[in-house]
């Protein structure tokens, strides 16, 4: 599984069509340059080779270095992915919160007004294009509600001028890769540092592009929610609880929500990909310097070892997410442990 | 994911398995030689009560009662219009567009990005009436979301199609021969898989080249996976079943089995999946082209549309508007009309 995912990633990334050394170089790439380039870079091995050389590099938690920036992958990775986990941890955030009450209330009052209401509701949100939706919140946020309370910032991280302290400086903690990763997540930074300002500046930029991504996982829960449950509440175990005479309350949230919770579980888990998915829109619309973007933009100037790593790394913490949502789904269902 | 979507169909259901639709007996006769049409008489008689296709009593059954049963749908039938509105435009969008899509107006007068101007709600009537304004290249507007309707339904069928056609295909040869062949093509599969769809999409055009062509390729591999899975948990299910085991002891071609027996069983959930997929390629092709990846200016289509107007949207925000608009209508239609297909074709919720 994970040799064919790095073989596909080599693979596309090696099947991108230009040359690489013309591509970073441009006006300066003359025919001999171009060569100490290959030589350096690898370039002029077999195929094979390459791939072989690519997997030991991996091994070695090597992912090359950028043509374009001249810096290692993994340096650039270690600023830009804290922006696009942040963000997509946000949307989904605000996707459960908002989802799944939506989907229970609309589920236990099934055809009710609100029921018909979330349902017309979520049926346009997974319709609706994440890079349009962007686009209309910054019209509506940045433009009609100008000079109100209501006016949120449609791009960027922070506002301008305003430079975090990573917070291994104002503790005192040694600066490594690993404490510069973490103090690339503004918000959490500023919050364990106390720097307000840059606390609600950091989140305000987050609202937009979060609620943007958010809005198809939200709809996609509130509709897995409202039909889990009821089937659910179709069941006999809870026309039983009802019979013993238990509140109805207990009976939806102690007895029908926990089962309806299980496929919940896993559309939220699924809803990661396409979270990454949608990065790259958002990313790219709010401008925000996350991994989407990044990689975008490797693809459009044929930056290979970016174009690689960071495939490599959404892949593989898409696998991942998708792993633990198995295996939290073993442990919440019983039965799926027994067969 | 693929469990709900795959409605087990015991044959004793009065929902003959074989006979889930017309084209079939079309092809069975292009399929046929003499020495099988023989069996497939006895076959047929000898499942008299589940219905051989050769009995024919119950040809289009599922799909009439599907129809009838979609109809009552209210979502769906709002699912329907919607699209036939959309199939309208794209149809006979020479005739409803006011100008050409490509031709550039300024000639006439007009300004780039002009404000709608429509003469019913004041606009003077000495100004040519453009009633959703002018695009940065000086543009008829409507005219271009008009034509964007062939491009963005072309686009999606043919991409859907094609992952159909090759997800079959692998489902097919994985699921009924299992072994080797399955292991190889599923964890084939389960690599496309492990991409979120857009980012793998979006990789593979950047190898092709950007273009409709292969915006329209990308989404189709990057979704035949579901397809494939789909076919594949059919056939699974349908392999072991006595019918099968029977036409096998009459010594039926593995082919004529695949195709006669296998497939036709498998088609109502594809069916369903194919109608949702044409809502994701929607915007998938969207995307791309939005990302400057799909299709290429000066073609009209809604998201290189809202691409080239996406700076403006501070200023000119009609002209982002309602190309999204155009997308989420697209996207919706094929949406509400595929759970409207799904409720409609899922024998488990009886009529």
């Amino acid at each position: 599984m994970l040799i064919g995912i790095l073989a596909l990633v080599f693979a596309l990334a090696r099947l991108i069509p230009g040359d690489p050394c013309r591509a970073a170089l441009g006006e300066r790439a003359t025919d001999e340059i171009c060569e100490a380039y290959n030589e350096r870079y690898g370039l002029n091995e077999p195929i094979y080779v390459q791939f072989g050389i690519y997997l030991n590099d991996i091994a070695h938690g090597d992912l090359g270095e950028s043509f374009r920036f001249g810096v290692p992958v993994t340096e650039l990775l270690v600023e830009r992915l804290p922006t696009t986990i942040e963000l997509s941890i946000t949307a989904l955030l605000i996707a459960v919160v908002v989802g799944v009450p939506l989907g229970i209330i609309s589920g236990y009052r099934h055809n009710s007004k609100t029921d018909v209401a979330t349902m017309i509701g979520a049926n346009i949100g997974v319709a609706m294009p994440v890079f349009w939706l962007g686009l209309m919140l910054q019209y509506v946020f940045a433009v009609l509600l100008r000079d109100t309370p209501l006016a949120l910032p449609p791009s960027g991280k922070l506002d301008a001028g305003l430079i975090p302290t990573p917070f291994y400086e104002v503790w005192g903690w040694p600066m490594n890769g690993f404490t510069e990763f973490l103090a690339k997540f503004t918000v959490m930074n500023a919050l364990v540092t106390f720097q307000w300002e840059i606390l609600s500046s950091a989140m305000l930029h987050l609202i937009l592009p979060a609620v943007a991504l958010a809005t198809i996982p939200m709809a996609i829960i509130a509709r897995m929610t409202r039909s889990s449950l009821l089937d659910v509440l179709g069941l006999d175990y809870v026309r039983t609880a009802r019979a013993k005479g238990l509140a109805e309350r207990t009976v939806v949230v102690r007895h029908a929500l926990r089962n309806a919770m299980l496929p919940v579980v896993t559309v939220v888990g699924l809803s990661f990909g396409a979270l990454l998915g949608g990065a790259i829109l958002t990313e790219t619309i709010f401008n925000l310097a996350g991994v989407g973007k990044t990689l975008f933009d490797a693809i459009t100037s044929r930056d290979y070892t970016v174009v690689q790593g960071f495939t490599l790394v959404v892949a593989v913490g898409f696998v991942v997410v998708n792993l633990v949502v198995d295996m939290l789904y073993t442990y919440l269902d019983p039965r799926v442990r027994v067969s | 994911m693929s469990d709900p979507t795959v409605p087990p169909q015991p044959p004793d259901e009065g929902m003959p398995p074989t006979n889930v639709t017309d084209p079939m007996p079309a092809m069975a006769e292009a399929f046929a030689f003499e020495r099988e049409d023989e069996i497939e008489r006895a076959v047929g008689e000898g499942f008299a009560a589940s219905g051989g296709d050769v009995s024919g009593h119950a040809t289009g059954g599922l799909w009439r009662t599907a129809g009838r049963e979609l109809l009552r749908k209210k979502s769906a039938v709002v699912g329907l219009v919607m699209l036939t509105v959309l199939v309208f435009l794209a149809v006979f969008a020479p005739v409803i567009a006011p100008y050409d899509p490509n031709e550039v107006l300024f000639s006439e007068g007009v300004a780039p990005r002009d404000a709608p101007c429509i003469h019913l709600l004041g606009c003077p009537d000495d100004q040519p009436q453009h009633i959703l304004g002018i695009d940065g290249n000086g543009r008829d507007y409507f005219s271009r979301l008009v034509y964007g309707a062939r491009v963005s339904l072309l686009a999606a069928f043919v991409a859907v199609t094609f992952a159909m056609v090759w997800g079959t295909i692998v489902g097919l040869i994985a699921g009924f021969f299992g072994g080797a062949a399955d292991n190889v093509l599923m964890r084939l599969m389960d690599v496309l898989l492990s991409f979120p769809s857009l980012l793998l999409a979006i990789a593979i055009v950047s190898v092709l080249g950007p273009g409709l062509i292969n915006a329209i390729l990308a989404i189709s591999v990057v979704t035949i996976p579901q397809y494939a899975r789909i076919v594949r948990s059919s056939v699974l299910s349908i392999r072991e079943q006595e019918f099968v085991a029977a036409d096998r002891a009459l010594g039926v071609g593995t082919w004529r089995l695949l195709w006669h027996r296998i497939f036709p069983n498998a088609l109502t959930p594809l069916v369903v999946i194919a109608t949702l997929g044409i809502a994701t390629a929607v915007l998938e092709i969207a995307s791309l082209s939005f990302l400057g990846l799909g299709v290429q200016p000066p073609t009209p289509e809604w998201g290189s549309m809202l691409a080239a107007e996406r700076n403006q949207v501070f200023t000119a925000p009609h002209l982002v508007f309602f190309a999204g608009l155009m997308i989420m209508w697209n996207v919706l239609s094929f949406n509400l009309l595929g759970d409207g297909l799904r409720d409609a074709l899922d024998p488990r919720l009886g009529r």
